[in-house]
């Protein structure tokens, strides 16, 4: 299945004034604590991290641990110069990786 | 339930991980990640004070000056350690939200780390009347 992640910017950035990035992927945080009703104990399946980049450099980054809700929810400040790419990448348990990019216009 | 399935559920509880962290696992988990003792400091923590549903509770954390990384911990969830956050060049604000479980009401600790290596943290109250499902 396909993996949806959902990232929102402001419409319009203007060069040097800072902006909110909000960013959520799908994703179940399955803490590990929790027994199917059959009583098997679910095992552990989290994003364990979370890297937002602009144009390659490292500008926000998340540990995250079993007490983040599930489809992981966050939002950040940046500030920008000139036009770039944002480039976002979650990983987790069991392999769990998804990348997304966004174009940066800034006026 | 029949003796004998209780008895297998049972076992099958008593397998889960001892799941209650305490204040000293909070404390532990916040020296291991801020390298000493934060001291007490002005950080805001925007949070409901009352909270319907422990699943999802959304947080702000907030500070008044330039952080390199900042951290969220809770006394009473299974783990101490929720959110760590590290700012880059690019980042305009020493904030960060985000949406977190609440396993019961407990005093959440928000905790800061300057670039030069101080460190402070601040607490705040949280009500819990439905908690998030940690527990079978």
């Amino acid at each position: 299945m396909a993996t949806r992640a959902v990232i929102t910017l402001p419409t319009a950035i203007k060069a040097g004034q800072a902006f909110e990035v909000r960013a959520t992927v799908a994703h179940a945080m399955e803490t590990g604590y929790r027994s199917s009703d059959e009583g098997v104990r679910l095992p552990r399946d989290l994003v364990r991290r979370f890297e937002c980049r602009l144009d390659g450099e490292l500008v926000f980054a998340a540990d995250l641990f079993a007490a983040i809700s599930a489809n992981p929810y966050l939002a950040f400040w940046l500030r920008a110069d000139k036009p770039g790419e944002l480039s976002f990448i979650w990983r987790g348990d069991n392999g769990f990786e998804h990348r997304e990019t966004r174009p940066l216009t800034v006026a | 339930m029949r003796r004998r399935e209780f008895v297998i559920a049972a076992s099958a509880f008593a397998l889960l991980p001892e799941a209650k962290a305490s204040d000293a696992a909070m404390r532990t988990a916040i020296r291991a990640w801020a390298g000493r003792e934060p001291e007490a400091g002005v950080l805001k923590i925007e949070i409901a004070e009352l909270v319907e549903n422990g699943n999802a509770v959304p947080v702000r954390v907030a500070a008044s000056e330039p952080v390199a990384a900042l951290a969220l911990f809770t006394p009473l969830n299974p783990e101490p350690d929720v959110v760590q956050v590290a700012f880059g060049a690019a980042s305009a604000k020493p904030e960060f939200s985000t949406r977190m479980r609440l396993a019961r009401s407990q005093r959440i600790v928000a905790v800061a780390r300057a670039a030069d290596g101080r460190c402070w943290q601040a607490g705040v109250d949280v009500i819990v009347t439905l908690a998030a499902c940690v527990e079978p």
